[in-house]
């Protein structure tokens, strides 16, 4: 029964990951009818902001210690970080050990830009290209935003701890969970809650949810709608960032990490329904505990390999008996 | 190192008397690509000599297709069975140490420091590497009278191994080998003590980790999760010994890091290879066969080393590591707990985990 309570909990949580990459995804797709295969490498983005604040705060100067040797024989340099000497070792030590979170601060401006520099530089060229040519473009993107990314920060990924107030794991019922995967949870609740709450209760929300559904009438009535939907692409990439930037500790970044998460979570989207915001959030989290079911030994005893087909098998599933996936409006891929 | 090597053939002039030229290409650990990158450099560059790689899917791939085309493979870091086992090649030679070797070098100190009642759970990359590193481990440490409680493949690359993780946790097992390299170990490493391995007790007993294979990359990737858990290497930079301090010297300097094990081996192959050809006084990849297999060797860091002329692997000490618990800088990551001498990691070239293969004849090329 612990057992499958704690996979129970693991799915959650890779489907937390999965549905806040599959919501942003469905947002583009939504507004600006974009099949961006480089959301994928806008959550390494994310992540690799993560690293830079870790290497912002890590920044030091260098006074030569005498009394100790380096490798090499000669005096060792001791890196003295900057935010350790403007605010006490402790103080500044702990700013450093907050550097996940705290990045957080870098990833919403970054990721609002990226996203809206993408948009605004290439995709909207492809708005009325096929969906094929939106592909090959997107996909090709996250390629060259990939090696990009291995050219500043190297092949190798990159340990980017939690704080030290998260290390370990914490009691939930009858198991204990690692407390950053709980965190990362809530924090993924608390993302997915203020995008709908965004799209539902504000004004802006309501327009880009009016043009989601009748683009042209709504540009009819005076209201710049590609301005909104360009804003949206931007929190769209925010939302892929911060999911990103949050996950490092779990999963430590490295330049292809996007592209482990791209085809899972275009999964989820089909299987959400293409274009559904609530969908994607559903099938996110039950293909992620889907997939944790499927990698228990009692169930690979069984059908062996099944933990890493599950998910594709549920896709095709749906795509049979029903196209337009769990939550899709009525006609979309069922043409 | 060329003035530590006990063979003094080469001059530092070249070899006999015609300047290096290299060319390089990225094989992203993957055997396909591996494969297309040194097809390229044979038929456009014309190169006489592979070296490198980081994988033993990647070593094996190449190594094939060296033999095919008549070149010399001197393989880097490939730490499977199979590369000088069932997949032995003649026109191939492996100077890393392997998975036989780590289980032979680990057993008895994980032994005399865990006892001989426990209980493993394996979780394996599953490729040949994997597989017969794990093998040799559950040999290994059920010799020392250990149980094994299960073993499970992961794929290559799962990024998230949480799933594959809890299962352990209600398994009975009190000990987790972790048979994964490179960025599957670090991830996995990291989860499991997230998971708080590290911190359980199983029926009286701390739970422990065990990385049977160490790099010193993995072991920066994987920061203090290593702390006081048990692998080992082929070789590393804070050996004593005369070859090692001239090779971490020049590296050093040119660098600004010590040098990994994968940096050594290499080098060393290349080394190797040149002093061959000068030897043999030929670049006919069957002369420098001849050359190499029975080849003894000192001052290149391991200590007397030979050349196995019935498979190509190289026999010498192996090292047993732990991730340093107070580490003094960044460099600081493992420490050496043994060097174990070549004869308790020796084995015969007819030894089961090595069967099925053949070496077959040196192809000279074109």
């Amino acid at each position: 029964m612990d057992a499958i309570f704690i996979q129970i909990l693991n799915g959650l949580d890779k489907g937390s990951a999965y549905a806040l990459i599959a919501l942003g995804l469905t947002l583009i797709f939504g507004t600006l009818g974009v099949v961006n295969f480089a959301h994928g490498a806008l959550f390494m983005i994310g992540a690799f902001c993560a690293v830079t604040m870790q290497r912002i705060l890590g920044l030091s100067s260098t006074i030569i210690d005498d009394t100790q040797k380096d490798f090499l024989g000669n005096p060792l340099k001791v890196e003295v970080p900057y935010v350790q000497s403007w605010f006490g070792p402790e103080m500044g030590a702990a700013i450093q050990d907050w550097s996940v979170p705290l990045s957080i601060l870098l990833v919403v401006p970054v990721m609002l830009f990226v996203g809206y520099a993408m948009e605004r530089g290439l995709i909207k060229h492809f708005y009325k290209r096929p969906h094929a040519d939106q592909i090959l473009v997107t996909f090709g993107l996250a390629i060259v935003i990939g090696e990009i990314i291995k050219a500043f920060y190297g092949a190798n990924p990159i340990q980017t701890p939690m704080p030290s107030a998260f290390v370990g794991t914490i009691d939930i019922g009858p198991v204990a969970y690692p407390t950053w995967r709980l965190v990362y949870f809530l924090f993924s609740m608390v993302i997915i809650a203020a995008v709908f709450a965004f799209l539902q209760f504000t004004t802006f929300g309501m327009v880009v949810r009016a043009g989601m559904a009748d683009r042209e009438t709504v540009g009819m009535l005076g209201i710049n709608i590609d301005r909104r939907f360009t804003i949206m692409f931007g929190i769209a990439a925010a939302v892929a960032g911060l999911a990103g930037a949050m996950y490092t500790p779990i999963l430590s970044p490295h330049y292809n990490i996007g592209m482990d998460f791209l085809v899972l979570s275009f999964v989820v989207v089909v299987v959400g329904g293409m274009g559904s915001l609530p969908g994607a959030v559903l099938a996110g989290f039950l293909l992620g505990i889907l997939q944790s079911f499927a990698s228990m030994n009692e169930v690979k005893a069984i059908i062996p390999g099944i933990d890493q087909i599950i998910i594709y098998l549920v896709a095709i599933i749906i795509l049979l008996v029903r196209p337009r996936g769990l939550m899709g409006r009525k006609g979309v891929m069922e043409e | 190192m060329l003035n530590t090597f006990s063979s003094k053939a080469l001059q530092g002039n070249g070899i006999l008397g015609k300047k290096v030229e290299f060319v390089t290409g990225d094989t992203q650990t993957k055997s396909d690509v591996a494969r297309a990158s040194a097809q390229s450099m044979i038929q456009k560059d014309g190169v006489i000599m592979v070296n490198g790689g980081s994988s033993s899917g990647v070593a094996i791939a190449v190594q094939g297709l060296c033999q095919e085309a008549g070149i010399i493979f001197m393989a880097g870091l490939t730490h499977s069975n199979d590369t000088t086992g069932k997949d032995k090649k003649a026109n191939g030679f492996r100077h890393f140490f392997n998975g036989y070797m780590s289980g032979a070098a680990l057993g008895p100190v994980l032994e005399a420091e865990y006892g001989s009642d426990r209980n493993a759970y394996h979780l394996t990359a599953d490729y040949t590497w994997g597989w017969t590193q794990q093998e040799s481990m559950q040999a290994s440490t059920e010799a020392i009278g250990w149980q094994t409680a299960q073993n499970v493949l992961t794929p290559v690359g799962a990024g998230d191994f949480s799933s594959y993780i809890a299962p352990v946790l209600n398994s009975g097992a009190d000990t987790l080998i972790l048979n994964h390299y490179g960025g599957d170990m670090v991830n996995s490493l990291t989860q499991a003590v997230q998971f708080g391995l590290k911190d359980k007790q199983v029926n009286g007993k701390d739970f422990k980790i065990i990385v049977p294979l160490y790099s010193e990359l993995m072991a920066a990737g994987a920061g203090s999760n290593i702390e006081g858990v048990f692998g080992s290497m082929n070789w590393n930079w804070q050996l004593s010994d005369a070859g090692t301090a001239a090779f971490v010297k020049s590296f050093g300097e040119k660098y600004g890091f010590p040098p990994s094990g994968s940096a050594h081996t290499c080098y060393v192959q290349t080394l190797l290879y040149a002093d061959a050809c000068e030897r043999a006084g030929t670049f006919n990849p069957c002369g420098v066969v001849e050359a190499l297999e029975g080849f003894k060797f000192d001052g290149m860091g391991n200590g007397p080393t030979e050349y196995r002329a019935e498979d190509h692997q190289c026999f010498k000490d192996v090292l047993v590591m732990k991730g340093k618990e107070n580490p003094a800088n960044q460099f600081d990551t493992l420490e050496i707990v043994e060097v174990t001498p070549r004869a308790q990691v020796e084995y015969a070239p007819d030894h089961p985990m090595f069967a099925g293969g053949d070496l077959g004849e040196c192809n000279p090329g074109a």
